[in-house]
């Protein structure tokens, strides 16, 4: 249900990013999503990849800024207002929805989202029977 | 008190060099002697191997010990006073946030010699009792405030004691009382003039200002004739330091050819800090100062660490009391930012009270249009969260006990692990970009 993000630290500088993305393709780790928002003197970069753990231990030995972050990973069908279902749940049960970004997967929609609280996150998405993707369905 | 003369004290102001050299040895022989009065000298001598009869000559000043800062704050909070301390009658303090704060005790006489000091450099500039003097300086410890209080008092001045800060008010004060003399570190007064032109107020036309003095805070000649130029009067360099009692210590005159330090009350010498000899007049080194007319607390061969070179012993304004050249720097690592003395080590005390931080950082000094700013890098140890606002709040943690320990407010800014330069054994944390020693 929730799955090992990367959050990386990363300075609005040139090369910071290049650094990360080189370690991490040397070692074959695949990105499948990745977002940085635009902001005047440091990033974060969210990473969701097919080897996070491994991905962690490289960026942690080049001392890079990194953490795994456990973020809800729902999937959902590839059409209008799926999305928009799952967070109109949330809303309801006073779920507050701090990132979100999505992706395709194997032609599924993959929604990320950082929520708090987690664990209330995780109720709905059991009582709602809501899909979602792990780890191992990535790699 | 004669108005038309160009001297408040004639009889100590127009001295030629070998009077002064025969008031000093006559006064350092009395200093001396009266220094055995004080636990710390006493046991200085000693250790020293020296007595106050060995001091014959001038150049014997050579065989008494360096004074430091360390042994004020050894000697905190009154070891050093050579007087009771019942007849005692001030005191300033630093913050002491290196170690033990240092402790400057007065005398009423102290008192009474440190306002004619003053009064004599503001008299030098051409300011007389018709005068308003507003003291846009700090108060409290500060010995700007106070020391310039009493000084322009003592000249006879109308005082005003408006304190730092409060833009507004400080204008409305200038042109409601005909304020004709300011005294404020020299980015205050640039402060106040844009400030000024925000409220259409033009200090040649709305104002009776005709000379300003700064001090307090590092600037170069350019920064001088800039404020000169923008508030269209003289600005006059003054030079002071709390150990020396404050303001008052050296002053320009109106040829601005360097600060005249007033050799009634200090002897000088400029050493080489490394091997604590005396350099060739004109080069640059330390400013080592005797006093010579402290009665709680004289200090003998004080080290100021402030770097500077003597420039002459003549000038055309008649007075033979030795020229600093404005002053080029320091021989140990304290920054002097917007008036305030910040020594690295108070920010690394900071900094490392932060689980979240590396030990690594980096101090940047820049000047940004008229203004001296600080930025303090800081290397993020772990990434603790991966959320923004958690990190902007860190950002703004350490903003705000930095500002709590140096009184500034730097701009702090978080950085990735291992980006910053870490240079073999001493690494260096202080960067100073701004054009204030030229």
């Amino acid at each position: 249900m929730t799955i090992n993000q990367l959050s990386i630290f990363i300075e609005n500088k040139s090369g910071a990013l290049i650094k990360v993305l080189d370690l991490l393709s040397k070692e074959g780790v695949q990105i499948i999503a990745s977002t940085i928002a635009d902001t005047s003197e440091f990033g974060i970069y969210r990473v969701i990849c097919n080897k996070p753990t491994k991905a962690y231990n490289i960026l942690k030995n080049n001392n890079i800024n990194v953490q795994l972050t456990d973020v809800l990973a729902v999937e959902i069908e590839d059409e209008p207002g799926k999305a928009a279902h799952v967070i109109d749940l949330f809303t309801q049960a006073g779920v507050n929805v701090a990132y979100m970004y999505s992706f395709l997967f194997k032609g599924k929609g993959v929604l990320i989202l950082k929520v708090n609280p987690l664990e209330k996150a995780k109720e709905i998405i059991m009582l709602e029977k809501i899909s979602f993707v792990t780890t191992e369905d990535l790699k | 008190m004669d108005n038309n003369s160009e001297y408040l004290h004639p009889e100590f102001e127009t001295l030629s060099v070998s009077e002064i050299r025969d008031l000093q040895l006559k006064r350092l022989k009395d200093t001396v002697k009266h220094c055995m009065n004080s636990e710390f000298y006493r046991k200085r001598f000693q250790e020293a191997g020296i007595t106050p009869d060995d001091i014959k000559t001038l150049d014997d000043l050579k065989k008494i010990p360096f004074t430091t800062k360390q042994d004020l704050r050894d000697t905190y909070p009154f070891g050093m006073a050579s007087i009771p301390l019942k007849d005692c009658v001030r005191l300033h303090s630093s913050s002491g946030t290196t170690g033990n704060p240092t402790v400057i005790l007065h005398s009423q006489k102290d008192l009474d010699e440190w306002a004619n000091a003053v009064a004599r450099c503001l008299w030098m500039v051409g300011l007389r009792p018709e005068d308003v003097f507003q003291n846009s300086s700090g108060y409290g410890m500060f010995t700007g405030g106070l020391g310039f209080q009493y000084g322009a008092e003592r000249l006879g001045m109308l005082t005003v004691p408006a304190a730092a800060g409060n833009s507004l008010r400080q204008i409305k004060f200038i042109t409601d009382f005909g304020t004709t003399a300011i005294h404020a570190i020299p980015s205050y007064v640039t402060r106040l003039k844009e400030v000024m032109d925000q409220q259409g107020v033009d200090p040649q036309r709305d104002t009776k200002l005709k000379t300003l003095v700064i001090g307090a805070e590092p600037h170069s000649e350019e920064q001088r004739k800039r404020i000169e130029k923008m508030m269209g009067v003289k600005a006059y360099n003054s030079f002071g330091m709390s150990e020396m009692c404050g303001p008052g210590v050296a002053f320009e005159c109106k040829e601005q050819n360097g600060l005249h330090i007033w050799e009634d009350y200090y002897i000088v010498e400029i050493v080489d800090p490394e091997t604590l000899e005396p350099v060739p007049e004109g080069e640059i080194g330390e400013m080592v100062l005797t006093t010579l007319n402290r009665e709680a607390m004289p200090l003998l061969r004080y080290r100021t660490r402030d770097l500077t070179r003597i420039l002459g012993h003549d000038c055309p304004c008649g007075r033979h009391h030795v020229r600093l050249d404005r002053m080029k720097g320091r021989s140990d690592d304290m920054i002097v930012l917007r008036g305030v003395n910040i020594f690295p080590i108070q920010i690394e005390k900071i900094l490392m009270q932060f689980k979240e931080l590396s030990t690594n950082y980096l101090i940047t000094l820049t000047t940004d249009g008229d203004n001296d700013n600080m930025t303090v890098e800081v290397e993020l140890e772990e990434l603790f969260t991966d959320d923004y606002s958690r990190l902007e709040k860190l950002t703004k943690d350490i903003t705000r006990a930095l500002k709590d320990e140096i009184l500034l407010t730097p701009r702090v800014k978080l950085v990735a692990k291992g980006t910053l330069p870490v240079s073999e054994g001493k690494a260096v944390r202080v960067v100073d970009k701004r054009k204030v020693y030229e």
